[in-house]
């Protein structure tokens, strides 16, 4: 401000001299026809350098290269920093995409990374050579995204940001062409091994692809995504469609297996090579693998065409990158396409993070975990044996789960377990308050520290720990960090397919019968579909995309049946609490509960064992097959300090009960489901909870 | 004695076992037993095998599904005397193709009875443990 006023004051006696020339050169050039006086200055006020700038040429001159001046540089300025980011944001994409293939040792890559260095460091000098520059390496790194994709499977985070640049996949010959027009190597090292020479690469390639090199160009039934809705999908058409062939395409380099153990049972194995074999024990003594079935199960995917049986094949390790809904069919990352009959969209979601996490920096991003699959299950494994210090982000399902498992192993390792969270309890969200604060006190006791209320601000890597830095002024240090803040629905072939997306609940939005398109339906996270009972939902829980799947494939065969069958879900936290739940479970909502003492029978251990089974869900099913195993333990009556030992919650929306909880309750839900089917307003619910027999087994 | 109290928006009711003698009045709506939406049990109203049956486990879809299904059928529709006695052959196929499959269908009698009982109560569907627990996937009567 007082520059300006300073220049302004210079400009001043500029402006009244030049106006006097220009009045001098007007009464010369014979201009005498009462214009004269406009040229005066008629004040010497500061402003007046305005008003003498009518007549004075000087000073307008200089005006305007002042104002000009700034404005180049204000724009060289902003170009610079635009040209700085979009060089930073490069450069980190190829270093992510760098990071899963730096194991593979390959004899050129050092050679390359040598010459990467120079070429960033070159960039940032001079503004014109950055033009030129960034044109090369964007060009590189979408040559480098094909074959890299095209190699070892990149973990589904990176796919994405790599299927992004090249969406319409890059062919192999087209990148072999770039790189050796240029003489700067991008940064992956597999490129480079792969770039020089011409003919290897392909070959290369062809080996590190997964085992089946060719498959149908054409299946009557295609699963995009291979979790438990695509193999729900895939038994049910089988089951109805007799020599039905069905080929699923997944991402992962694993076959279909079940999520829930990744956070239970897994964790409670005696087994030291659990992470090996990925076999756990139920409370009932019996074995079994998370993978639903064995690889025998499963044809190859060559011989699907050719089976007269049909079967169903898996294609691990691809992605789809593209849906041509007109044309019946996709196309994966190599280029390589399937047209289908029928479709399935089972894609799932990939975990949330923090914001203040991702921008936290590399060292953060290191010692941070997304929990959701086999590999994050194996990772984390290894982490909690050699850190001293562990903290979860998050007091939901999964934070909880993990905090209980790795809450029990805290005295094994030597490990301090801390949870936090932004609500007031555990299960916040889910649970009413006093059932949350109940359920925060057993956390503890399975040895977690509760850090509640909390909401993260910063975190930061020193001192060779991470200090997470909260809003109230808390810092917490630990070693690691598990981040359990929800599920982004996977909804990248949206755009593509032109299929719709719901704003509320994320997800492809599809109808009753979970069909978005005709021949397309979607099934279990990803899918936000029509429940005739409770109204538009997305529900994110195994039994759900277990019952989802199963509907979508029935309905890809034929039927038009609606979601009806409501699916259930449950969580154990620890030996002594767990509960089963079914319907709209939202802590927000009005709620009733009925409990009881309970005994030593009532624990989600004992309801195992007596039913013979391992997984809750199943224990429904088995019922109609089986009789129950009687049980052994006598009743002894066990005091239990706190109220709610066992019991019933109601949820209510308008006086209708929409969810419920039977809390340390079990082999009841056939009798919750009805009472939801229904949607009567119920006067007494106490009457409605006798109908549940809490005070027996 | 039952006693009640409230929490903000939350009741909670403490009940003892002699609160809860008395039946219910609670009304629940009657359930049509011939509701298409609803899941059916092993055997359709129309007296058809529901192949879909969680029960079977993966019996039905698995590399052996069609022998099993065929098998089964015949077993289901049988009029003889002896139930199943003509379908011998049948049966002789599916256990071939089960030998071909160790890990899949443990030799154990139990496969080859597969469900017995016959249920129309609607059931969720496990996914199940066909392939690694030492148990069949349809969790057999243990009878035989």
């Amino acid at each position: 401000m007082l520059k300006c006023r300073t220049a302004w004051n210079k400009l001043a006696p500029l402006a009244r001299s030049s106006s006097t020339v220009c009045r001098r050169n007007v009464r010369g050039t014979g201009l005498t026809n009462g214009r004269t006086p406009i040229c005066v200055p008629a004040t010497h006020m500061s402003s007046g350098a305005g008003g003498g700038g009518g007549g004075g040429g000087w000073d307008n001159t200089i005006y305007a290269v002042l104002v000009g001046a700034a404005c180049v540089g204000g724009m060289t300025l902003t170009y610079k920093t635009l040209k700085e980011d979009q060089r930073r944001y490069e450069e980190r994409i190829a270093e992510i995409a760098s990071r899963p293939h730096r194991q593979e040792a390959l004899t050129s890559s050092e050679p390359a990374e040598l010459e990467v260095v120079p070429s960033s460091e070159a960039d940032p000098t001079a503004p014109e050579v950055e033009v030129e520059a960034e044109v090369a390496p964007e060009v590189e790194v979408e040559a480098a995204v094909a074959p890299e994709v095209e190699a070892v499977v990149a973990p589904e985070v990176e796919a994405e940001l790599i299927a992004a640049p090249a969406t319409e996949a890059v062919s192999p010959s087209e990148s072999t062409e770039l790189p050796p027009d240029e003489p700067v190597v991008e940064a992956p090292p597999e490129e480079a091994a792969a770039a020089p020479p011409v003919d290897p690469p392909v070959v290369e390639e062809a080996e590190s692809k997964p085992s089946s090199a060719t498959f149908p160009s054409h299946v009557p039934y295609l699963l995009i995504g291979g979790g438990t809705a695509s193999f729900a999908a895939a038994r049910s058409i089988r089951a109805r469609d007799p020599n039905a062939k069905v080929l699923i395409v997944t991402e992962e380099p694993d076959l279909p297996y079940m999520r829930p153990p990744l956070s239970k049972e897994l964790w409670f194995s005696d087994d030291s090579s659990v992470t090996e074999t990925l076999r756990f024990k139920q409370w009932n003594g019996k074995e079994r693998s998370i993978y639903f079935q064995p690889p025998s199960f499963y044809i190859k995917a060559e011989e699907l065409g050719s089976s007269e049986n049909g079967g169903v094949a898996v294609l691990t390790g691809r992605k789809v990158v593209h849906m041509d809904v007109r044309g019946n069919k996709i196309k994966m990352d190599d280029g390589s396409e399937i047209s289908y009959d029928k479709c399935l969209i089972a894609t799932g979601g990939i975990p949330r993070n923090l914001q203040v996490i991702e921008r936290a920096g590399e060292e953060v991003m290191k010692r941070t975990t997304l929990f959701r699959k086999i590999e994050d299950f194996k990772a984390l494994d290894k982490v909690s044996r050699n850190v001293k210090s562990i903290t979860i982000i998050g007091g939901g399902f999964l934070g909880s789960e993990l905090a209980c498992a790795l809450g029990r192993k805290s005295s094994e390792f030597g490990l301090e377990v801390v949870q936090m969270f932004p609500e007031k309890g555990n299960m916040g969200k889910v649970l009413p308050e006093y059932l949350s604060n109940w359920t925060t006190e057993r956390v503890k006791r399975e040895g977690v520290k509760i850090i509640s209320e909390a909401l993260v601000k910063s975190v930061s890597f020193i001192d060779d720990e991470l200090e997470i830095t909260l809003k109230d002024g808390r810092v917490v240090k630990t070693d690691h960090i598990v981040s359990a803040v929800g599920l982004e629905p996977n909804v990248d072939l949206a755009k593509s397919a032109g299929l719709e997306v719901d704003s509320d609940f994320g997800g492809y939005r599809v109808n009753a019968e979970l069909q978005a398109r005709s021949n397309i339906w979607v099934a279990g996270d990803a899918a936000c579909f029509y429940d005739i009972r409770l109204g538009r939902r997305r529900v994110e829980h195994h039994d759900h995309a277990v019952v989802s799947g199963r509907l979508a494939g029935e309905n890809m065969t034929g039927t038009s049946k609606p979601y009806w069958h409501q699916s259930m879900f449950w969580s154990d936290l620890g030996p002594d609490v767990g509960y089963e739940a079914i319907g709209i479970v939202d802590s927000s909502l009005p709620t009733v509960g009925v409990f009881a003492k309970a005994t030593a029978k009532d624990t989600p251990k004992a309801a195992a064992e007596q039913s013979g089974t391992g997984i809750r869900s199943e224990s429904e099913t088995e019922d109609t097959a089986t009789s129950p195993v009687a049980s052994t333990s006598p009743a002894t009556v066990v005091e239990h300090k706190d109220d709610y030992g066992k019991g019933v919650i109601f949820y209510l929306r308008d006086k209708v009960v929409v969810g419920i909880v039977l809390w340390n309750v079990f082999n009841r839900m056939p009798v919750a489901r009805k009472i939801i089917k229904d949607g009567e307003e119920h006067a007494d619910l106490n009457e409605v909870a006798k109908l549940f027999n809490i005070h027996e087994d | 004695m039952s006693y009640c109290r409230q929490e903000g928006k939350d009741r909670i009711i403490f009940v003892t076992k002699e609160d809860h003698e008395a039946p219910s009045n609670a009304e629940l709506i009657a359930d049509d037993p011939n509701d298409p939406y609803e899941e059916q049990g092993l055997i359709l109203p129309n007296g058809d095998i529901n192949w879909n049956c969680p029960c079977l486990g993966g019996m039905a879809s698995g590399p052996c599904g069609s022998q099993f299904k065929e098998a089964f059928s015949c077993f289901h529709y049988s009029k003889e005397e002896v139930k199943g006695s003509e379908c011998i052959d049948h049966f002789r196929n599916m256990q071939e193709c089960m030998q071909k499959f160790p890990e899949l269908y443990p030799q154990e009698d139990e496969k080859e009875n597969a469900p017995q009982k016959e249920s129309d109560s609607a059931s969720t569907a496990p996914l199940d443990n066909a392939a690694s627990s030492p148990d069949t996937p349809t969790e057999g009567p243990e009878a035989s």
